[in-house]
């Protein structure tokens, strides 16, 4: 079974972090990628976040989110070529395209394409990470005071994407070990399937849900508190780091080190500041997962 | 007072036309250790149910009668009320699994009761500790093993410390080297926690031997409620299909009493002179016997026509050659796996979970491909795999295979009845009747683990068909835990340990020898004569004291029974 996307406890400083601190983390590298214009910086965050994905253990998942990304962010740039009209450096002219104008493909909305596209890239690495490294229920406990049985819900949820792709994938294993000419084929084949399928979740469905009233779902009344647990190197890391990032970004954007403009022509900062900002950026992401101490489960 | 206590009780599914449980009395005292027998179908996983309030709470239907529970009413108490008292484990641990990591899970029910954050950071450590599962605390439950996630699923069930403890067929799953984990760790829980224990099982042999008392279920009623030995004595004459192989063994040789596990059974044989009398420490230090060396006991002859394996056939049905399966940055999972099975041939793949045995079967099936090494096949290969209820697209039996492959199969009558409601037994007779064909026979039969939760008749029936499959030339691949079954229909075994072979000849040679892989009549025999099966055994016996092989062997022997 494909357990890419889906959490593991592994021996990382990421890992290790409170889920709280792991999600404040991503948050805060997400706010600046959503603060941040300038490419050099957004490249620096995106080749930060694969160092994270090494760092935490999950580097080949962290890969292979880059290059869904990466055809995530073809066509906005795509897009953006052929309908942003803002730039004044034409490379390209594709003559009158009817109700949508002259067909003048610029330099401008190219590269400001790319960001945004480098933008998305960096969200999707975030959003990943985050998805690999921080542990869902524990997560979802700091939900539980606010309601219990909806945190609960939401935690069951994720814990059962991957068993039912599991069983998705033993449905189709089944269905390929048919004879010819008895497997489901066409689309009265693929319908018969959809509808095994989706009676094999309603089983699991029924199956689990029996086990939830055993444990006393249905009896949850009151919110059960949460033991204080001491702040760890790693908490104190990360927190650390989330506090630098977004300080980095926010100085970036504040004193024009990380500048951007697309339109009417470009203009990116490049100069000691913007180098000196992308090596910061990189550190405040990277040296908390350099800390190894304490990080077997 | 009483931990369970059913006065009359009746209960019906919804739509169902007969009653499940059927005018079921009983009590069970504090402390007692209770199996469940029955065969699949008669009311055991529904006793169940509904001494945890399931039943009609969940699952709705009729209920009469009254169930008391640590003197909790079932009718006013649903099972959320009565999991206090009550902590449930059922046969597939992966739905009883319902959070991300282990910790998490432990923590559960005592959250889900208020329990203040100290308690439940006491409870989980207390659980964990008791059940040998604190190392997996940190662990994802994703990435457990069938047998830690067995382990879990109980660890969840017992946090609580609930006074009574019911298990629905747990080591169904399991390989035997976890099951007969799981039942010490039950033992150990009743002996030294008393905790009350009612545990349903199919495989009795396994946990007959700590049992108190058994109560077995016909047609949802209580049949017989006793202890195990006077369990043994009924369904000797009673329900033979509930026998242990070594109750039918001393059965069929006429020795009583019959005995409820190996170690009874070797000191009954013992005392009878048909076993060799137990080495004393003193004479083993000094490397002697009690038996002279000249004087062999007969029953530790070498079995005739047992020989190193060797396919006769030049033209094989299926030819493994040294087949790699290595996972992109993970471990080899087959390592150079030699196998060469002949057309009519049948073969047993066995091995502790894990080992590779599943995976070669989808080799063989071209499911999968082989990173090294090669397969050649003499035609189709036809791949049953564990879970017979993944093969069914329709809610008509009749609409999965053509009328006549249906009435081959025997379930012509089924054609109108859903796939899913048929009985553990006609599911796996349909999904085999499916991935075979109703065209040209397969060449190679493969089952994966076909045996789980069924029991002893609907095993012997799938032993049967294997055979006859065998006997019109098609070569039959079994993977199993189950010793019993592979020596029903297999002449053959392939013993597997992390993905290489490490062991293949005859059953004969191969289930006599182990600890774990080898059947009860071999464990008693001590692999004697090679006798794998209750018949061959008896037969054995009886030639040892030189009987006829209608006189039971106690006729002959004056010495008095022990254990």
């Amino acid at each position: 079974m494909n357990r890419g996307l889906f959490y593991r406890r592994l021996p990382s400083p990421l890992h290790t972090a409170r889920a709280g601190i792991g999600a404040v983390w991503a948050i805060a590298l997400s706010t600046a990628a959503l603060l941040l214009y300038n490419p050099l910086a957004l490249a620096t965050l995106a080749l930060a976040l694969l160092g994270a994905g090494f760092g935490a253990g999950v580097g080949r998942e962290i890969g292979r989110a880059l290059r869904t990304a990466l055809v995530v962010a073809l066509p906005i740039v795509l897009v953006n070529v052929l309908v942003a009209r803002q730039g004044l450096t034409v490379f390209a002219r594709l003559g009158d395209l009817g109700p949508f104008g002259q067909g003048d493909l610029t330099v401008e909305a190219l590269v400001y394409g790319a960001v945004i596209g480098l933008k998305v890239t960096v969200l999707i690495l975030v959003s990943t990470l985050a998805s690999l490294a921080i542990d869902p229920d524990e997560l979802l406990r700091l939900l539980r005071p606010l309601s219990f049985r909806s945190a609960l819900t939401a935690s069951l949820a994720t814990r059962m994407l991957p068993v039912l792709a599991a069983d998705a994938q033993r449905l189709a294993e089944a269905q390929r070990t048919r004879p010819e000419g008895a497997s489901a084929r066409g689309g009265r084949g693929r319908v018969a399937l959809l509808s095994a399928v989706l009676g094999g979740s309603l089983d699991r469905a029924m199956d689990v849900a029996a086990t939830l009233e055993l444990r006393g779902y249905a009896a949850a009344k009151r919110r059960a508190g949460r033991l204080r647990r001491p702040w760890s190197r790693h908490d104190l890391a990360f927190a650390a780091s989330s506090i630098a990032v977004v300080g980095l970004a926010l100085a970036g954007r504040l004193t024009g080190a990380a500048s951007f403009a697309a339109y009417p022509e470009l203009h990116m900062q490049l100069d000691a500041a913007t180098l000196a900002l992308c090596v910061a950026l990189l550190l405040a992401v990277l040296l908390p997962l350099g800390d190894r101490r304490g990080i077997q489960p | 007072m009483s931990v369970l206590v059913f006065e009359h009780v009746t209960y019906r599914y919804p739509e169902a036309e007969v009653a499940a449980l059927d005018d079921v009395s009983l009590d069970i005292a504090p402390g007692e250790l209770c199996l469940l027998a029955g065969l699949s179908g008669h009311g055991k996983s529904t006793l169940l149910r509904a001494a945890c309030g399931l039943a009609p709470h969940f699952h709705g239907g009729r209920f009469a009668g009254r169930a008391l529970v640590c003197g909790l009413d079932t009718r006013e108490h649903g099972p959320a009320d009565l999991g206090g008292v009550v902590g449930v484990l059922a046969q597939d641990p992966e739905t009883q699994l319902v959070m991300n990591s282990v910790r998490s899970e432990l923590a559960l029910a005592l959250e889900s009761r208020g329990h203040s954050p100290a308690a439940v950071a006491r409870g989980v450590e207390e659980v964990a500790l008791a059940l040998g599962i604190d190392h997996l605390l940190e662990r994802s439950t994703h990435d457990l093993s069938g047998g830690e996630k067995q382990r879990v699923a109980l660890g969840a069930a017992l946090v609580g410390r609930p006074r009574l403890v019911l298990l629905d067929e747990p080591t169904s799953q399991l390989d035997p080297v976890a099951a007969d984990e799981l039942i010490g760790l039950l033992w150990r829980l009743n002996q030294e926690w008393e905790t009350t224990i009612v545990l349903s099982e199919h495989r009795l042999e396994r946990c007959l031997a700590v049992a108190d008392r058994v109560i077995a279920l016909h047609s949802g009623r209580v049949a017989h409620d006793g202890s195990p030995r006077s369990f043994l004595e009924w369904s000797a004459t009673h329900a033979p299909a509930l026998q242990t192989p070594g109750a039918k063994l001393f059965s069929l040789a006429g020795i009583s009493p019959a005995p409820v596990g190996v170690k009874q059974a070797r000191a009954t044989l013992r005392g009878h002179g048909l076993l060799p009398p137990e080495q004393s420490p003193a004479r083993v230090r000094a490397g002697e016997s009690e038996r002279p060396p000249n004087a062999p006991s007969r029953l530790h002859r070498r079995p005739r026509g047992v020989r190193p394996w060797r396919s006769a056939e030049p033209d094989a049905a299926l030819a493994i050659h040294g087949v790699w399966h290595e996972l992109r940055h993970g471990p080899a999972i087959l390592r150079g796996v030699d196998l060469r099975l002949a057309a009519g041939e049948s073969a047993a793949l066995m091995g502790r979970n894990g080992a590779g045995k599943s995976t070669l079967l989808r080799h063989a099936a071209g499911l999968l491909a082989p990173t090294r090494g090669r397969i050649e096949c003499g035609g189709r290969v036809a791949l049953l795999l564990q879970n017979p209820g993944d093969y069914f697209l329709h809610d008509r039996a009749g609409d999965e295979l053509p009328p006549d492959a249906l009435e081959r199969a025997g379930l012509g009558e089924m054609a109108e009845r859903n796939p899913r409601d048929l009985s553990g037994g006609e599911r796996q007779r349909l999904a085999l009747a499916i991935v075979t064909g109703d065209g040209k026979a397969p060449a190679v039969v493969a089952l994966d683990e076909p045996t789980r939760g069924m029991d002893r008749e609907a095993k012997a029936a799938l032993a049967s068909e294997l055979r006859h499959r065998a006997s019109q030339g098609q070569a039959v691949l079994v993977a199993t835990h189950d010793p019993e079954f592979a020596c029903a229909c297999a002449e053959r075994v392939v013993l597997l340990a992390d993905g290489r072979v490490i062991a293949d000849g005859p059953a004969a040679e191969l289930l006599t020898g182990g600890w774990y892989f080898a059947t009860e009549t071999a464990r008693i025999l001590g692999g004697a004569g090679g006798a794998l099966g209750p018949e061959q055994g008896a037969a054995l016996l009886r030639a040892d004291v030189g009987l006829s092989p209608e006189a039971p062997v106690g006729a002959k022997v004056t010495v008095g029974t022990s254990g």
